[in-house]
């Protein structure tokens, strides 16, 4: 099962290094992390999404846990968080195929950001499904290139992370 | 006051109560061993080669409770120091190891001398830092000996710039140090607690396996009172031996591997497994899916993340084993749930105990086995420590030798690093000048380190070295008689291995050889007396074998060897249905 971890670390040196170290040597796979600071710039958030099981996960957040510069970690339930990721696609677009690119892009409300005589660069957020979407409806004109930030999440407001 | 980073260093370990040092100089540490120089209050201890500075910190913080320091130079001398730091790592031992470090401005550069220690030990250590602010060195020193300590304790790296070092500071040692991150638990929950307790009294088939974890927390009295009020019988693990007397009538001795056949039957056949201070690991449960199946398992351990790591936990408690204990007691004495008879369960174990005891063949050679059993007779009732080699001579020693006290016994356990055994007897020696410490130790081991014996003899410390002299990498060769058709491939040391006598000589040092069984005692007598350093080599049967075993990838109960008068084509017991595939390759030799 896929789990979304929000971890708050403090943010030092060596810090990611710390942590990505532990998954790789105790055999668990990281999907994707994205990292950068709060608003403490004292604290990072480092969103981690994983594929594992209850056990496997349990114990990934008790390694977790043991690294001194770890200070909290929140599985997030999807149904109370929000997620998003941010992806660059850069597509091709001859002249005569731009504008049914465009108007591929205009309907998930994603941004052109960069053009040139054969290909358009697309941004677009949005949720994995959204962005998966998009992906296949784009991929008959040509992916060239595509970058993707990882998903970052938060818990939903009302409930306070615990 | 004003002074520099080394002297700061220096300034710290003392309000750290820090007595001895093991090291090793080098130029990027050259400040600090000027700040050492003349030093009054730490005294340093000159190894020969850095991993045995890392083996006797870690021995010394065995043998005393305290924390061991090591201190080595950048670069080789860290990277030499790896396994010193792995050992402790892996057998959780509070050390604090410092590292001198090229200049902060070239750090990144292929500096001479340059290793990034701190990358390396990331996996090895509970934490480590690498100090770039002198302002801050104090502070990190002290977090260093919070973190080694406290909670379960292990490894913590001090990497410091030579420019760090040299730079100057206003000394101020903080009175404590903060980590917002650390928060151990030490207080097991008492609902856990009271339920643990009823099952334990209510169990027909209980057993208390108990772990390394009851010697750091020092519960050894609080482990002794639980087993004697509900009369439940007590295996250690290797790493537990001497947390509850192996002469004891409720001990079952070590279990696992080379564990007795009644410890191993006992977990097998049992409906409750209190463990406590144990990490499951493999060498202790066989074979995962057919451990314990009849048994409750309740798991006291500091570290959540050894709970259901190898095997799940029925009722987890967190928290130090010794107050865990100490509430657990109190909750039994109030007496709430009647207890159950537990006659039969004892009476069983009575019979495998009588059935299948530890013991050896006696025909005239000097059987390994006799020699430990007789080091055990001779120190009876001394203050003794015994460290071991890694290999056959440690799993004899863990049998044969009967720890009936904490701090005992000093192996390497989880990592399994031969040579541990001599700079372990250095440090356990250094910590507790007055106890008879005897290294045990293959021929193997011990030329991994030979050249502690400088340290040894430069230090006249009264160490008892008993080489197990088999001629043989014996372990290997065990394990390629049984598992691999007796095809002895590299495992061969008669050719090359020096006349351990002479070599003791050439240090200064009383070596004597034993090829007679009755020169064994002797010998071993007056050097107990002498308290003089002195290598014994005694020339044990070549081909001896440990047993009981049990086979790679084998469940615990189905053990190779270990029953008396049975003829070496029936090492496995003929009562057990499930034998190992591996019996027919047993040999007619060893025995
Ligand atoms: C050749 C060879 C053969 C071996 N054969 C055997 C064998 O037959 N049998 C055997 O038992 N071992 C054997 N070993 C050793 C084995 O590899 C392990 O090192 C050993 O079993 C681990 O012991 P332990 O479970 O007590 O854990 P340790 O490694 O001692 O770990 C201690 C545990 O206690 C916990 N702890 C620490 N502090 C506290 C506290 N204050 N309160 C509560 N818990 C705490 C820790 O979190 C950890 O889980 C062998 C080793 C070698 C090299
Ligand atoms: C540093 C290291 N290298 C290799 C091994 C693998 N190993 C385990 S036991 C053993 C043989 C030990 O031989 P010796 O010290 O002579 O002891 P014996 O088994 O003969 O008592 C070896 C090579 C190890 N444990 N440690």
């Amino acid at each position: 099962m896929k789990h979304i971890l929000s971890v708050l670390v403090e943010n030092k040196p060596g810090v990611l290094a710390r942590v990505s170290g532990l998954f790789s040597r105790r055999g668990f796979n990281i999907e994707s992390l994205a990292v950068g600071p709060t608003e403490d710039p004292n604290i990072s958030r480092m969103t981690i999404v994983i594929d594992a099981d209850d056990l496997k996960l349990e114990q990934i957040t008790k390694q977790l846990h043991k690294l001194v510069n770890v200070l909290k970690i929140s599985d997030l339930d999807p149904k109370d968080s929000v997620e998003r990721e941010l992806v660059l696609i850069k597509v091709n677009a001859p002249p005569d195929k731009r504008a049914e690119v465009v108007e591929t892009a205009n309907i998930f409300r994603a941004n052109i950001i960069d053009v040139s005589k054969t290909t358009l660069t697309i941004e677009i957020t949005g949720t994995a499904t959204k962005i998966q979407a998009l992906e296949d409806l784009l991929r008959p004109y040509g992916i060239k290139e595509l970058v993707r930030t990882g998903k970052i999440a938060l818990a939903r407001g009302k409930l306070a992370e615990t | 006051m004003r002074m520099t980073g080394a002297e700061a260093l220096i300034k710290s370990l003392e309000k750290e109560g820090v007595e001895v040092i093991f090291g090793y100089p080098g130029g990027v540490v050259l400040p600090i061993y000027d700040a050492l120089y003349d030093n009054k209050k730490i005294r340093h201890v000159l190894v020969r080669h850095e991993q045995c500075a890392g083996h006797a910190a870690d021995a010394y913080a065995r043998a005393t409770g305290k924390v061991g320091v090591c201190l080595v130079t950048s670069g080789p001398g860290a990277t030499n120091l790896v396994t010193g730091i792995a050992n402790a790592w892996m057998d959780s031992v509070p050390i604090v190891a410092i590292t001198g470090q090229v200049a902060t401005h070239v750090i990144g550069t292929d500096a001479f001398q340059e290793a990034d220690i701190t990358g390396i030990t990331m996996p090895i250590t509970k934490h480590n830092y690498l100090v770039k602010d002198v302002n801050q060195l104090p502070s990190t020193v002290k977090q260093a000996f919070l973190l080694a300590k406290t909670g379960r304790p292990g490894p913590v790296l001090i990497d410091l710039p030579v420019d760090i070092s040299k730079a100057e500071i206003d000394f101020k040692y903080p009175e404590d140090a903060s980590i917002p991150g650390y928060k151990p638990t030490y207080k097991g929950h008492m609902k856990q607690i009271k339920e643990a307790a009823k099952l334990l009294v209510q169990a027909e088939k209980p057993i208390i396996y108990a772990g390394g974890g009851i010697i750091k927390s020092e519960a050894w009295d609080e482990l002794r009172q639980l087993a004697e009020l509900v009369q439940i019988p007590v295996t250690t693990t290797l790493m537990g031996k001497g947390a509850f007397p192996d002469d004891h009538p409720l001990s079952l001795r070590m279990l696992g591997m080379h564990g007795t056949r009644y410890a191993n039957y006992a977990i097998m056949d049992s409906d409750l497994i209190f463990a406590v201070g144990v990490r499951f690991d493999d060498r202790v449960t066989g074979k995962i899916s057919t451990f314990a199946p009849h048994a409750t398992i309740i798991h006291v351990d500091i570290d959540p993340a050894e709970i259901s790591k190898n095997i799940p936990a029925h009722l987890p408690i967190v928290g130090d084993a010794k107050i865990v204990l100490k509430d657990l007691v109190a909750e039994i004495k109030k007496g709430k749930t009647p207890h159950s008879d537990k006659t039969r369960w004892h009476e069983l174990i009575a019979s495998w105990k009588k059935k299948y005891p530890l013991h050896y063949h006696q025909d005239g050679a000097i059987r390994p086995e006799y020699v430990v059993e007789t080091i055990n007779k001779l120190t009876k009732d001394m203050d003794v420590i015994v460290t071991t080699g890694v290999g056959q001579n440690q799993m004899w020693a863990a049998q044969f030798y009967s720890a009936n006290k904490p701090r005992s016994f000093i192996s390497s356990g989880g990592l399994g690093t031969m040579g541990f055994g001599l700079p372990a007897a250095i440090g356990a020696q250094i910590g507790r000048p007055d106890a008879v410490v005897i290294d045990i130790d293959g021929d193997g081991s011990i030329q991994m380190v030979s050249q502690e014996l400088a340290t040894v003899a430069a230090n006249k410390l009264p160490i008892i070295i008993a080489i197990l002299n088999n001629g043989y990498l014996g372990m290997v060769r065990q394990w390629q008689e049984l598992f691999y058709k007796k095809r002895y491939s590299q495992v061969d040391l008669n050719v090359g291995t020096p006349d351990f006598v002479k070599l003791a000589e050439a240090y200064g040092i009383k070596g004597v050889r034993v090829t007679d069984i009755g020169d064994v005692s002797k010998i071993l007598k007056k050097a107990i007396k002498d308290r003089k350093p002195i290598l014994i080599d005694f020339m044990v049967a070549r081909e001896e074998n440990v047993f009981p075993m049990v086979a790679p990838g084998a469940s615990i109960d189905e053990m190779l060897g270990g029953i008396p008068g049975a003829s070496l084509s029936q090492m496995i017991d003929e009562e057990e249905e499930e034998v190992g595939s591996e019996a027919h390759l047993i040999s007619s030799s060893g025995k």
